[in-house]
């Protein structure tokens, strides 16, 4: 009888070959997408729509004058009872994604099996690394973010969560960013079954605080929402490069490139995911400061994690700051948030394992 | 409403932004100092300066820059968070330290230069928040602003048919109703007979960037007044022993530059026990500690003593102090008697700890009662192994096999020269050895219950068994094994700390976050319903929105409102209800 944690470590190694899968087939979309813009330049004919139309949603037969018409005082009923949806979302409940031009891009992209299968596949894969994950935190009997190969572990699924949430919410179909998610989570998850496995052990009291559950989920969340901006980001400055070269070259119409959205639809969709991950960021600074009151009798000592927790901080502080300034926005304000990124990843990775300090909880000292 | 006589000025309620905010309209070629204003007065290049400093851009830079120039203090080690650290540097790198030290290295938080990039960059902060207060007042009370001519193409213009027998004033009436409901702030217009209102909305927006940014100033604020009227303290305990609240009792002390002693409330702190709870089951983790928990009792003059507890993560806050668990060891108590068998030392010695099996290491002072000072250096095991090496090692936290080694050292232990020495370490320079090392004696071996004989007749030392049910002490190496488990009284180690500005901080971060919240997520928009007449005479509801700053919802919200008011456009499809592709 496997123990729960061997469970943990088989549902994992099953997880990562199904990402593998959604990895290749995401790849192969990508290929595909290089080849329907190739075709598209050589026709040049870069308009045909593809979007089918579907029925408008339902929505209240009538507006508030319709009834204003019928009877003045059933108006005021009216309002009022409408009221409360003022300045509500979109209604088009039917269609969550634009069509690929709305999006700006330059070359409708059609159906694409390899993209299903990719979505499939990283669903697939999702439950997989949720069950391992759960099972993790079952056997230690506590969250299962306690450790280097926690964190990773849970780390990676809230990436994976983040982009499954965001490919349902987001009114423009962003999966084309499976590539990069399924990517990074696979290499994540492998560096950490290699080099940080470590087997259950018991939470020192330093870490027996709820804190713990608060601080270090939410700054995992936030890695979250900092890798989708990171990509988006990335994307952001190939598309603005193929931009300015579209006029003169053709090669530039054959790039996959062509059937995303334009470079200022991926900057706004990056800023608004950078944004909520900037709100999770704060949060985990200042929960951490309460927490480190607690534990060690001071908010804020400049202790290496703390530093590194600053200065991602204030470098996304400057990425919203460039978004906002003229002669910033755009690929400057793209490359602060790949700068972001890189320091999370560098306080993740680096400061955890080599620098001395206070947190020095990756369980492999 | 109260409209402000300016009220007619067309943008005169946007948020005051920066010259170079990408809100603000572009500087006219010429504008502002350069090639075109050859001659800049004194006056007119600290404006410039000042303008610079306060622009977008040099808050980018100065963010980055602080962001570049806290790096060093994680590379290398401070002297606030980790002073043995820089020794330890200072020791391993002797060329290149003191060049760093010149540059502040093992001060960066605290250094010139790394105060002089956080003061710019507040100096600009204030340069930017005061005039966008000020502003923001006044935008406060301005009305939204005339409804332009055209709606046509601003953003997510929409138009509806004027229902039959609904005339063009009820229903910007009613738009105006409704608009007010869903908390916009209205004003009505006509123009060229045609009636319409403009709402704006979102004032919470800048609201919030303000609350934000003044609060973050707040911090620093308070974070300075803080550090100057706290203290910090820390203090070594054993059980059974009690410690009180004034300047002399601390092992270490650190006041703020206006800490004032006397406000030091003179409570008395004492340690019962130290209950410690190790692993014991999981065999990943044998030994690894579990718990702590100090159970303390509080006495001050006026009332009835307090039991209370600290434990790790749960400090004990009492007369405005926060008491904090910080570390704990073994103090294993020592009588040393001169030939006599008069006792000339007797005291439980905290022994530091080394490993996290709890091997420790302490030194023990006789200065008076013999014929010349003693010192001796132990090692403490609480649970002894003999390594292949022959070297002693401890191999488990708790007290299973005690046993304590001790080096004797005979000579000026240096504590009658007026300059502070540290209990926890011995100098032997000046000393002789007698046991240990090269003198060719055997090191002092004691369990406890134990005692022998000092080398040279010089007395007897005793290893005291802390037990309740204790036995007389017997003869180094003839007490039998029994259980040892409270044979040696543990100490704990506790910061005792004041910081007087601390909720302030916890008030202000509460702000940034909210109005972080507010400035991100709250939409600054504005929307305009009017009736307008077509050249064919029909007449038509205009809607059209304007975002003020970043705003995905607009169109989807000028939709929304105008199917509210006036139904949905009868088989059309607006904008935003496109299909996504399928696949
Ligand atoms: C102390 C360092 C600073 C930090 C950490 C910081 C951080 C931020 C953050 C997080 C935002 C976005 C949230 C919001 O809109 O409230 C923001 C916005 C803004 N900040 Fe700062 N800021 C700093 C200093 C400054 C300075 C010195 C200026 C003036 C030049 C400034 C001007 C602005 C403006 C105008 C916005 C609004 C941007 C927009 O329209 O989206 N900030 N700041």
């Amino acid at each position: 009888m496997p123990s729960l944690d061997e469970i943990s470590v088989l549902s994992v190694y099953s997880a990562m070959a199904v990402y593998a899968i959604a990895f290749i087939a995401f790849s192969i979309d990508l290929a595909r997408r290089g080849a329907v813009a190739a075709k598209a330049a050589d026709a040049d004919a870069g308009l045909t729509g593809t979007a089918d139309g579907q029925p408008a949603a339902e929505r209240e037969p009538v507006g508030v004058l319709q009834a204003a018409a019928t009877t003045k005082a059933a108006a005021s009923t009216a309002a009022a009872s409408a009221g409360g949806a003022g300045g509500a979302e979109a209604s088009g409940r039917g269609s969550r994604w634009r069509s690929a031009t709305a999006d700006g891009a330059s070359v409708a992209y059609g159906r694409s099996p390899a993209l299903r299968v990719g979505v499939a596949m990283t669903v697939l894969a999702w439950l997989l690394h949720l069950t391992a994950t759960l099972l993790r935190g079952f056997a230690a009997g506590r969250v299962p973010w306690a450790n280097m190969y926690e964190f990773a572990l849970t780390g990676t699924l809230i990436i994976t969560t983040v982009f499954l949430i965001v490919l349902v919410v987001a009114k423009h179909d962003l999966r084309f960013l499976g590539t990069f998610v399924t990517g990074l989570v696979l290499v994540l998850l492998g560096a950490a079954t290699v080099n940080f496995y470590v087997s259950v052990v018991p939470l020192p009291p330093a870490l027996q605080s709820a804190w713990l559950v608060i601080h270090v989920f939410v700054a995992t969340a936030s890695v979250g929402f900092f890798a989708l901006s990171f990509a988006l980001s990335v994307v952001q400055l190939m598309q603005s490069r193929r931009e300015s070269l579209v006029a003169s070259a053709k090669a530039a119409k054959k790039s996959f490139l062509a059937t995303l959205p334009d470079s200022n639809t991926l900057e706004n969709l990056a800023y608004r995911v950078t944004i909520v991950g900037f709100i999770l960021w704060t949060f985990t600074l200042m929960a951490g400061a309460i927490w480190a009151e607690a534990a060690w009798g001071r908010y804020w000592g400049w202790d290496t994690k703390e530093v590194w927790t600053f200065i991602i901080w204030v470098v996304y502080a400057g990425y919203i700051h460039a978004r906002a300034t003229r002669g910033w926005r755009g690929s400057r304000s793209a490359w602060l948030a790949i700068i972001g990124f890189s320091t999370v990843l560098f306080n993740f990775t680096v400061v955890n394992l080599f620098f001395k300090g206070l947190h020095a909880y990756s369980g492999l000292l | 409403m109260v409209s402000t006589s300016s009220s007619d000025r067309d943008g005169g309620v946007d948020p005051l932004r920066p010259a170079d905010h990408v809100d603000s309209p572009e500087p006219a070629p010429g504008d502002g100092p350069g090639v075109a204003q050859p001659k800049l007065g004194f006056v007119g290049w600290l404006r410039f300066g000042w303008r610079q400093l306060t622009s977008m851009r040099t808050a980018i830079l100065l963010l980055l820059l602080l962001a570049i120039a806290a790096v060093p203090g994680s590379l290398v080690p401070q002297r606030s968070s980790d002073p043995n650290g820089v020794t330890q540097y200072f020791t391993d790198h002797p060329d290149t330290a003191p060049v760093l030290d010149s540059f502040q290295m093992f001060d960066v938080y605290t250094s010139a230069w790394f105060s002089a990039v956080y003061l710019l960059l507040f100096v600009s902060l204030i340069g930017c928040i005061i005039p966008r207060t000020k502003h923001h007042f006044e935008a406060m009370r301005a009305r939204p602003p005339r409804t332009p001519v055209r709606l046509g193409r601003l953003a997510g213009y929409t138009t509806r048919p004027l229902p039959d027998g609904v005339d063009a004033e009820t229903a910007v009436a009613e738009a105006t109703k409704l608009l007010k409901q869903a908390r916009y702030r209205v004003e009505r217009y006509e123009l060229r007979g045609e009636p319409s209102v403009s709402a704006e909305r979102g004032y919470l927006r800048e609201t919030g960037n303000l609350v934000f940014h003044t609060a973050m100033l707040g911090i620093l604020v308070a974070v300075g007044v803080g550090g100057g009227f706290g203290f910090a303290g820390q203090r070594v305990i054993v059980e059974g022993q009690s410690f009180v609240n004034t300047l002399a009792a601390f092992d270490s002390f650190n006041p703020g530059r206006f800490f004032d002693p006397n406000s030091l409330a003179p409570y008395k702190l004492s340690l019962n026990e130290l209950g410690v709870v190790y692993e014991t089951q999981n065999q990943d983790a044998l030994g690894q500690p579990i718990d702590f928990t100090a159970h303390v009792t509080i006495t001050d003059q006026s009332g009835p003593a307090e039991d209370g507890q600290v434990k790790v993560n749960e400090p004990l806050r009492t007369h405005g102090t926060d008491v904090f668990l910080l570390g704990n060891g073994y103090a294993p108590h020592i009588v040393v008697r001169d030939p006599d068998g008069e006792i000339v030392f007797d005291d439980a010695v905290p022994f530091l700890p080394q490993d996290a099996n709890l091997t420790s290491i302490g030194v023990v002072k006789v200065p008076d009662g013999l014929d010349a000072q003693l010192g001796m250096v132990g090692f403490f095991y609480p649970t002894q192994d003999v390594l292949g090496s022959g070297a002693y090692a401890s191999t488990y936290p708790d007290l299973v096999l005690p046993v304590l080694t001790l080096n004797v050292y005979e000579g000026d232990l240096g504590i009658d020269s007026g300059v502070p020495t540290s209990v926890y370490t011995l100098d032997p320079s000046g000393m002789d050895q007698l046991t240990g090392g090269e003198t060719g004696v055997d090191s002092i071996e004691l369990k406890p219950g134990e005692r022998t004989e000092l080398p040279g007749g010089r007395g007897t030392v005793e290893f005291v068994d802390d037990s309740p049910d204790a036995p007389a002490a017997v003869p180094a190496g003839s007490a039998a094994d029994r259980d040892y488990a409270q044979s040696v009284k543990r100490f704990a180690s506790f910061d005792i700390h004041h910081d007087p500005t601390q909720g302030w901080v916890l008030v202000f971060a509460i702000l940034i976050l909210a109005g972080l919240l507010a400035s991100l997520f709250v939409p600054r928009r504005r929307m305009w319903v009017k009736v307008a007449t077509r050249r064919d005479g029909s007449r038509v509801i205009e809607f059209a929105g304007l975002a003020r700053g970043e705003d995905p919802g607009l169109e989807a919200a000028v939709a929304a409102f105008a199917d509210k008011l006036a139904g949905p456009v009868a088989g059309a499809e607006s904008t935003h209800d496109t299909a996504k592709p399928t696949t």
